[in-house]
């Protein structure tokens, strides 16, 4: 027996991010309003994640949580002890184990399944903030379908720097009506954002609560003659060898060292134990894991 | 009040509620798909399903809207002891409750605004049976094709025309529920 009630939040709590989520589901992109609570960490470690999880959350989930693809840093294990703690859940890193994946800024690169939740955590849930600073005028905007600003500012990219320059949080156009923040994932993600899970989107801080169903449209904004493209570095992982994963760029010393290992941590494992091994890999060892 | 409004909630209230909604999200989730939902036994003539997602859904937040047969003694009764939502007329329903014939005309109920089209009533339809059968469905959350047996097309068509504003439905049958989202596109049966 636990002293908190079963998933931290209190029932009402619950029930009206249940019934927000179920407005977002019914429309996908759109950003629902919701009486966000203060939750027992600081805004920006995901608090609007959690409130979404909390609310999902049923005794027989497994949760999977990665901040940048990783399992083992200080927000994706905290949040996996909080949710341990507060619905006594089972918990995992293995990403096809997972029923209810939270994820800070990456889809993992394993594809997910029908059965699976990916909630995300959003810092700044509207995609025109940066273009507007008025929410009455975004929300207008959103009303309107008056999205040509954000053309303007791609536009803008590609006169500065020749190519859209926009490299994560790029944003997409929903079921043919709403633009729609993806959440900072790299824009090699925005692919994937059409996918078999259901896929939640929880701003905190915002107070925003968005959607997309399964195999909801998903479209990243382009142009005719500057079409789209997920970009990664241009390089192999040099733990697995992977071609395919998104990288991070690791510096190992100050004489120009360097290294590039895929970001989904549980993808590289399970590929080093799989046998892989990359430029700089060494012989996976389960023991040494 | 009668002491069987008493009875009939949910037992452990979190994890059932937290099951229960897991339900009703996978069915709103993927329009066509029937699921589950069981832990409420709400007198007659609501059904096992609706009383659920009255349960998991409903709170002193939520306006309700009971039609027709599902406006007795008994049912505002358990509606008010285990949710306390308050019972109103359709224009000011967050939640409507009947059979599809108590329900209509459907220009009675808010199908939100330009600004906010979250604002809008969601429907629970009382249904003798569901099947994955009759009209044809398609929109987000169905990969390829996916059938429901709805009671009528024409009305869901004009809904789904209203988009991005419109009404949500949820139907219900004995335990089983399955659910249309305003972005469903209906095909004619």
């Amino acid at each position: 027996m636990s002293d908190y009630n079963f998933a931290y939040l209190d029932e009402q709590t619950k029930r009206m991010i249940r019934r927000a989520i179920l407005k977002a589901l019914a429309i996908p992109g759109y950003q629902v309003p919701f009486a966000s609570r203060e939750m027992p960490m600081p805004y920006g470690w995901g608090t609007g994640g959690v409130q979404v999880s909390a609310a999902c959350l049923t005794p027989g989930d497994t949760l999977k949580v990665i901040d940048q693809g990783a399992d083992d840093t200080t927000n994706a294990v905290s949040i996996r002890k909080f949710f341990e703690k507060t619905a006594q859940v089972a918990t995992t890193e293995e990403t096809a184990r997972a029923s209810l994946i939270q994820t800070r800024h990456r889809i993992p690169e394993e594809p997910l399944t029908e059965d699976q939740i990916l909630v995300y955590q959003v810092p700044i849930p509207e995609p025109l903030r940066f273009l507007e600073p008025s929410e009455v005028e975004t929300r207008k905007m959103h009303a309107l379908e008056e999205y040509g600003l954000m053309h303007v500012k791609l536009y803008e990219d590609i006169s500065q720097h020749g190519a859209i320059a926009t490299a994560y949080a790029y944003p997409v156009k929903v079921e043919g009506r709403y633009v729609m923040d993806p959440s900072p994932i790299p824009k090699f993600d925005n692919p994937k954002l059409s996918m078999a899970a259901i896929q939640l989107f929880g701003a905190g801080r915002e107070q925003r609560i968005y959607a997309l169903p399964p195999y909801t449209r998903v479209v990243s904004l382009d142009f005719e003659d500057h079409p789209f493209e997920a970009s990664k570095a241009d390089h192999d992982c040099d733990l697995c060898g992977a071609d395919d994963s998104y990288l991070d760029e690791v510096i190992t010393d100050d004489a120009g060292g360097r290294m590039f290992v895929c970001s989904d941590t549980d993808y590289c494992r399970a590929r080093r134990a799989a046998g892989h091994i990359g430029a700089q890999g060494a012989p996976y060892e389960e023991a040494t894991a | 009040m009668q002491t069987e409004a008493l009875t009939g909630g949910f037992t452990t209230a979190p994890t059932q509620a937290a099951e229960a909604f897991r339900a009703v999200m996978r069915a709103m989730a993927r329009p066509g798909t029937v699921e589950r939902i069981t832990g409420a036994r709400p007198p007659l003539p609501l059904s096992p399903a609706a009383g659920a997602v009255i349960l998991t859904l409903c709170d002193p937040e939520t306006p309700l809207h009971l039609a027709g047969a599902a406006d007795t003694p008994a049912v505002r009764d358990w509606i008010t002891f285990h949710t306390g939502a308050p019972l109103v007329a359709r224009a000011s329903a967050s939640f409507a409750l009947g059979s599809w014939q108590a329900l209509l005309p459907l220009t009675d109920y808010p199908i939100g605004s330009a600004q906010y089209p979250d604002r809008s009533t969601t429907l629970i339809v009382e249904m003798p049976q569901i099947t994955q059968t009759g009209a044809r469905l398609a929109g987000p959350g169905i990969e390829t094709a996916a059938a429901l047996s709805l009671p009528e097309s024409a009305a869901f068509q004009r809904n789904a025309a209203l988009y991005p504003l419109g009404l949500d439905f949820l139907f219900t049958a004995g335990d089983h529920l399955a659910a249309l989202p305003r972005s469903t596109r209906v095909e004619a049966q």
